[in-house]
């Protein structure tokens, strides 16, 4: 994974007279502007499918900063998925709190859950992770369906919660108004997963996951930095099942099974491993590819993830935005020649 | 005490099929420091084809033994076909492959058998004399079937040449290799062993749990868990693992926290293994030479 960025084109490199920085400020701005005009040009229903895209790019964004930063496995980010959407609707379901306070709180618990899961997954590396999550991921809806945690999570029958409308007689939809709710908060996480991986911080992640002795012969506290990630990581994915139990205004015990870990899985697989733009490719991809070959046979979808799992790993494993560095580097080299050529 | 005795006996019996699977997993994991989580699918995917042949008409048996040859000849040709380019390959392609491989197989249980649950026969009647108050006769069949399969998996490593070459290559492949084992095929052989091993648990235990896409989920964690505890590059610590772990969970299962929390047991213990002794009882601690 150490190569990941050999393929970057050079600094220099001009595109139609602007840098590739520029162009990426562009694109960021073009998808913004797009993301923001959205809940007034399509339909209700192709706007519930957007914003689960938003949302899925949030918990993408957190086993991301976990898998591709810091090499640490999880099989099992559905369960902090499930803990996120259910805090959520339990509050909403038992107390009087408001829709938007309990999302911080969701992901307040979730960092506290996933640090704790952290701590003993610290002993445990590459196989063994992977076999600890896997089984979480598996637990998990057997644990929400426990009949002693009836009162609070309803059981096998789940959870109904009421989506929020507007607020301040804004002129907007209910859905609309979820949208740009859920979408705020995407910006929010992404600007703070950035200014979090951008600097010391993610230079450590990935010195860890590169080479972990050599990251504590340099002063890295690898112990303190992968459990707070795998607490970070987790709060990431809370605040998703959170935002994603409003959007469902429903959560029940099998929404959560092993393939929602999975489809967390083949997301950063596809849209590229250490990546922040990935997310979002990935996103759109386990959202809308199930979508589209549900309606050839139940089994497609599961059969299209573990293909396009295998076969990314074969062909592609830098996902899509590896395959746009490498367009972008030969397009680079095509229209200006660079020094050596 | 009877209730007590009974609750012991079936553990063993399902234990036994924990066995298999940990000694499954194990075969691979020695080879190749892969820990295959397409097993259970695997194994699901056989029963269904022993399922399908028995409907066809075919005697139980030798659907069975038909199920196996099938069984070894799928896992040969997914570690020549699928898992041999990744040999070498960093641990996340690894594990991203097996769960690919998981999804695909699982995709084809369902699409080809749909997802409704089925009853699977058992070969062994209910009113045999072997049946009694502590065992029905189906559990005292399992036990028997997968302690001939286990002494079976025993007698081929310890006394054929081919078993020979194959613990070589497990221990030391460049040196196999410079003997003239033939490690590629040797790997594809354990692959093959350890599909139809699979194969036998989950038609072991069809009859219990019944037929469905995803029945080999929760034995597949039994199954680590056991290979866990008994380490997991050692085979007979990993039978032994089996073997407790199937009693504990039976009996965890009747006085602890009831039939529910099944697979919630087995996360407990993997990750308590994990944390408490990651090599397991019998396995070697690793020391890497930095």
């Amino acid at each position: 994974m150490a190569t990941l960025d050999s393929s970057r084109p050079a600094a220099g490199a001009l595109f139609a007279g602007l840098s590739l920085r520029r162009w990426k400020l562009i694109g960021l701005a073009a998808t913004l502007a797009t993301a923001c005009a959205l809940p007034f040009l399509v339909s209700g229903y192709q706007l519930l499918l957007a914003n689960q895209v938003v949302v899925y790019a949030i918990a993408l964004l957190g086993l991301n900063i976990l898998t591709g930063y810091n090499g640490q496995f999880s099989l099992g980010h559905g369960a902090f998925y499930a803990i996120g959407a259910y805090t959520t609707a339990i509050l909403l379901d038992k107390t009087g709190i408001p829709y938007w306070a309990t999302i911080p709180l969701a992901g307040g618990l979730c960092l506290v859950a996933g640090f704790l899961f952290g701590l003993p997954a610290l002993r445990l590396e590459g196989h063994y992770l992977a076999l600890a999550t896997f089984a979480l991921a598996i637990a998990t809806p057997q644990l929400l369906k426990y009949k002693r945690f009836d009162f609070l999570t309803g059981g096998v029958q789940g959870i109904v919660i009421t989506a929020p409308d507007a607020p301040f007689g804004l002129p907007l939809r209910g859905d609309q108004w979820l949208y740009f709710f859920c979408l705020a908060w995407t910006v929010l996480l992404f600007v703070i997963g950035w200014n979090l991986l951008r600097g010391r911080t993610g230079r450590a992640l990935v010195a860890i996951r590169d080479h972990p002795i050599a990251a504590a012969t340099m002063g890295i506290d690898n112990a303190l930095y992968k459990s707070v990630t795998f607490g970070v990581s987790a709060m990431y994915t809370g605040i998703a099942g959170a935002l994603g139990a409003l959007l469902a205004q429903f959560v029940s015990p099998d929404s959560f099974d092993f393939f929602l870990s999975v489809r967390f899985l083949v997301g950063i697989v596809v849209g590229g491993l250490a990546s922040m733009a990935g997310a979002f490719f990935g996103a759109i991809f386990i959202e809308f590819v199930p979508n589209i070959a549900d309606q050839i046979s139940k089994a497609a979808p599961q059969a299209i993830y573990g293909a396009v799992l295998i076969a990314f790993i074969f062909f592609m494993p830098t996902g899509v935005v590896g395959m746009l560095r490498i367009l972008g580097a030969r397009l680079g080299r095509f229209v200006a020649p660079g020094p050596g050529r | 005490m009877q209730a007590f005795l009974h609750q012991m006996l079936s553990g063993f019996a399902t234990g036994g099929i924990y066995a298999s699977i940990a000694l499954a997993l194990v075969m691979i994991y020695q080879t190749t420091h892969h820990v295959n989580f397409a097993q259970g699918e695997m194994a699901t995917f056989s029963t269904y084809l022993a399922w399908q042949m028995i409907e066809l008409g075919l005697p139980y048996w030798l659907a069975f033994l038909l199920t196996l040859l099938f069984a070894f000849i799928l896992g040969a040709a997914i570690e020549r076909i699928i898992v041999r380019p990744f040999y070498k390959a960093p641990v996340l392609s690894v594990v991203a492959v097996f769960i690919g491989l998981l999804l695909i197989i699982n995709s084809l249980s369902g699409a080809l058998f749909t997802y409704t649950i089925k009853p699977f026969a058992s070969p062994f009647p209910s009113d045999a004399w072997y049946g009694s108050a502590y065992l029905s006769a189906h559990e005292v069949g399992m036990i028997f079937v997968t302690l001939v399969v286990l002494a079976l998996v025993f007698a081929f490593f310890r006394y054929t040449p081919l078993g020979l070459a194959m613990r070589a290559v497990a221990e030391n492949p460049v040196s196999s290799r410079l003997v003239g084992v033939r490690v590629g095929w040797m790997l594809a052989l354990g692959w093959g062993l350890a599909g139809l091993i699979g194969a036998v648990a989950g038609t072991m235990t069809a009859p219990v749990v019944y037929l469905d896409p995803n029945m080999m989920f929760g034995v597949l964690l039994y199954g680590f868990a056991g290979a866990l505890l008994g380490g997991i590059d050692n085979a007979w610590g990993a039978v032994l693992g089996g073997f407790i772990v199937g009693i504990l969970q039976n009996l965890a299962g009747a006085y602890v926290v009831g039939t529910e929390l099944m697979v919630t047991v087995a996360l407990g213990i993997i990750v308590g293994i994990l944390v408490i002794k990651p090599s397991g009882l019998f396995g070697r601690t690793i020391v890497t030479r930095v």
